[in-house]
């Protein structure tokens, strides 16, 4: 055995792949070499780290040193100063890792400290395409365990008593789901793993897969057993090259390693996995649509009842659930029910990912305790808005969630709660906004994701939610008519009522519930042809200060319509008709004198 | 693998090769590895740490290097610091000084006193 002094952790998510992340281990591994370190250090690529803004992330144990922005010409300093000489490359840590000439670990950065990482227990810290490491950091105990010691009732048993909940966001609890499976008669049962990630701006279920595959294969095997199938099938989007790639080395390790086949450690049990890829549609991320999906029709919901619980895959009872869901099983084995249970909520117990994006200093990926206030998560972890602005609402739920506004910032974040107040949990994306976004706008561009992805098959939804982007289209565009409010309002709950899926049941959501806290700005749009935040173009103008203008020239020099004039040293003019409203002129003027009314 | 005993051993063997990425306290030896280090020999020395470390299966030390503390006639100088213990420095260190420290003190918990800088006379 190779014992090494220093582990360097390179992201391989991805975020971080996209900007070289796999090229720099590359080079990292060469100058090391080059050093003749190459028996002392070992270069490792994991999964997501969740601080995706500041990648490539790397990280160096044993120090647990953070780089950030990491790029391909640092990393001979890297190996240089702090490889071979001890000394820290100061100018690349993460900006936070550096407080008064002292330098943090990464565990002790704020982003992390106030992380609960159970679902990403792994993701950036194990090599998820090494079966060993999964296996070293108590990997397929919970299986084992469950194989040679539980009973099958005992298996769902405690998993109920956990009190884990659906995590794709309806937030049914999974116990229950697994008991239903179970009683249900069939000859054949299937496992399937919802992995069909398609909230704009989610990416929880992606890093999970790219950094601790192993997870969920284990927590489908359990799940297997659990409701006597033989077969899983993982339903994953095919734009996730690399969770693909990283899952399919899973599996083929679990089965070399006789975690996944026939006669599982040697307790008789038979069970395998193989993937399915999805083509993209956010449809298919309903649990019927995915189902006649993997059956290789077109991607569209059927009637329930009856649930896939009892006429699933080729009608025969099936277990689905999502990606995070299972990620949480092998750990409540371990660590038990009341461990579980302490942390979170009474009725929603343990942790959630939320993937944090829009108007936020840290993007990325966070994992907090059910229960964790809105503000905790955007300020305390997500390190509030940047350029000083101000918040004004937050998305949850993707397309099928909804705003908050600003006066719920310290609601506890849970299933109920975030029901109560008009939005979902979902799946975890998580959009904030400050006062540059226009809600109407906000409003109009989820409902043109929904109409895109409307399948077609209910009329509620095909021509309902296409009226729907209409108005808002309308409105934005300054035709808005009184009654066009009232209009957006009937539909909403018409669609509501007759969809057949959740797809379209929800996606009036970001309507209804941005009319519900910022009706104001609607009726701004529509009574007085104006966008309070200045987003909507055609409904702004642009007009020059007369008493800050110096006539300095440079937003006539600069525009690109020649749409302003003026003599030096004198109040400059736009003219409105030429105007594009690109907003170059504001950037440029040194004074502030250019306004948007 | 067919039983719960091999999935317990792939899980130590990984285990042992992973334990860097944890924040638990453990015993640290600090090779002094600036350009007089290096130049008096501190790179076989580290080498020599690792390997012992390695080969007695010691889980809970690390073996890492620093810059220069100033006192480069004494290099090759490695600090071995224990959790709740005073820091002990080690001067003038070859390989074969290295392995009777990871025997005699990490393993037994005798500091090599002949090696310390508190044993140090100066001529």
């Amino acid at each position: 055995m190779n014992l090494y002094r220093a582990h360097v952790l390179v992201c391989g998510g991805t975020g971080c792949h996209s900007s070289n992340s796999d090229k720099i281990k590359e080079k990292m591994e060469d100058r090391i070499k080059e050093k003749g370190l190459e028996n002392e250090v070992k270069v490792v690529m994991t999964g997501c780290f969740g601080l995706c803004e500041s990648g490539p992330n790397v990280v160096v144990y044993p120090e647990g040193v953070f780089y950030s922005h990491v790029k391909l010409s640092d990393v001979d300093e890297i190996v240089d100063e702090h490889l071979l000489k001890g000394r820290v490359v100061k100018r690349l840590l993460f900006k936070e890792a550096v407080e008064e000439n002292i330098i943090k670990s990464v565990n002790e950065v704020d982003f992390y400290k106030k992380q609960t990482r159970v679902a990403l227990r792994n993701c950036g810290i194990i090599d998820p395409e090494n079966i060993e490491e999964y296996i070293a950091y108590d990997g397929y105990q919970a299986l084992a365990r469950a194989l040679t010691e539980m009973t099958r009732d005992e298996v769902i048993q405690l998993v109920k008593d956990s009190g884990l909940r659906g995590r794709g966001g309806a937030g049914f609890p999974t116990g229950l789901k697994w008991d239903f499976t179970k009683k249900a008669s069939g000859d054949k049962k299937y496992v399937v793993c919802n992995a069909d990630e398609g909230d704009p701006g989610a990416f929880m279920d992606r890093s999970i897969l790219e950094g601790d595959p192993h997870s969920v294969l284990e927590a489908m095997t359990i799940a297997g057993y659990a409701v006597g199938s033989d077969q899983g099938y993982i339903y994953i989007r095919a734009e996730y090259p690399i969770a693909v790639k990283r899952l399919q080395i899973a599996i083929n390790q679990a089965r070399e390693y006789g975690l996944l086949g026939e006669n599982i450690l040697n307790s008789g049990f038979n069970f395998d996995i193989e993937l399915r890829l999805g083509a993209g549609a956010f449809v298919c991320g309903e649990e019927t649509a995915l189902i006649e999906s993997i059956e290789g029709k077109r991607g569209m919901p059927r009637n329930k009842p009856p649930f896939p619980a009892n006429e699933g895959l080729w009608g025969k009872p099936t277990l689905i659930n999502n990606v995070e869901t299972y990620a949480n099983i092998p750990v409540i084995f371990q660590r038990g029910v009341d461990w579980f249970r302490s942390i979170g909520t009474e009725k929603s117990p343990g942790t959630k990912v939320f993937a944090l994006g829009g108007k936020i200093e840290n993007t990325g990926l966070v994992e907090i305790p059910m229960g964790t206030t809105l503000r905790d998560i955007i300020y305390g972890i997500g390190g509030g808005i940047p350029k000083g602005k101000d918040f004004k609402a937050v998305q949850t739920g993707g397309p099928s969630g909804g705003c908050i506004p600003k006066e719920y910032l310290d609601t506890p974040v849970d299933y109920e709660s975030l029901t109560k107040l008009g939005s979902i949990m979902g799946s975890g994306g998580m959009i904030v906004m400050d006062e540059d976004n226009c809600m109407v706008d906000i409003a109009r561009f989820f409902l043109d994701f929904t109409v895109d992805e409307s399948c077609g098959k209910c009329t509620a939804c095909r021509i309902g939610t296409r009226r729907m982007l209409e108005i808002l289209e309308k409105i934005t565009s300054g035709k808005g008519e009184p009654g066009d409010i009232e209009k957006l309002e009937e539909l909403a709950n018409n669609i509501k009522d007759s969809a057949l899926c959740g797809l379209g049941q929800t996606a009036p959501n970001p309507v209804v519930s941005t009319l519900k806290y910022f009706r104001d700005e609607y009726e701004a749009h529509v009574y007085e042809k104006r966008c309070p935040s200045g987003h909507c173009r055609r409904l702004v103008t642009f007009v020059i200060r007369e008493d800050l203008c110096k006539g300095c020239g440079l937003c006539k020099r600069n525009c690109p319509n020649d749409a302003i004039t003026g003599e030096v040293r004198e109040a400059h003019v736009i003219d409105p008709e030429k105007c594009i409203k690109c907003g170059t002129c504001i950037e440029k003027c040194p004074f502030g004198a250019i306004e948007k009314r | 693998m067919k039983s719960i005993e091999e999935l317990n051993k792939i899980r130590q063997e990984a285990l042992a090769k992973m334990n860097l990425r944890t924040d638990e306290e453990r015993i640290r030896i600090v090779v002094g590895m600036a350009t007089c280090g290096i130049s008096a020999g501190a790179r076989p020395v580290l080498t020599a740490f690792l390997e012992e470390v390695s080969k007695r299966k010691l889980e809970n030390v690390v073996v890492s290097q620093t810059g220069c503390i100033g006192l480069c006639k004494l290099e090759p100088i490695v600090e071995v610091y224990e959790p709740g213990k005073e820091k002990v420095t080690y001067i003038e260190m070859t390989p074969e000084k290295a392995r009777r420290v990871v025997a005699q003190h990490i393993v037994n918990g005798n500091v090599v006193n002949e090696y310390t800088i508190g044993s140090y006379k100066s001529e």
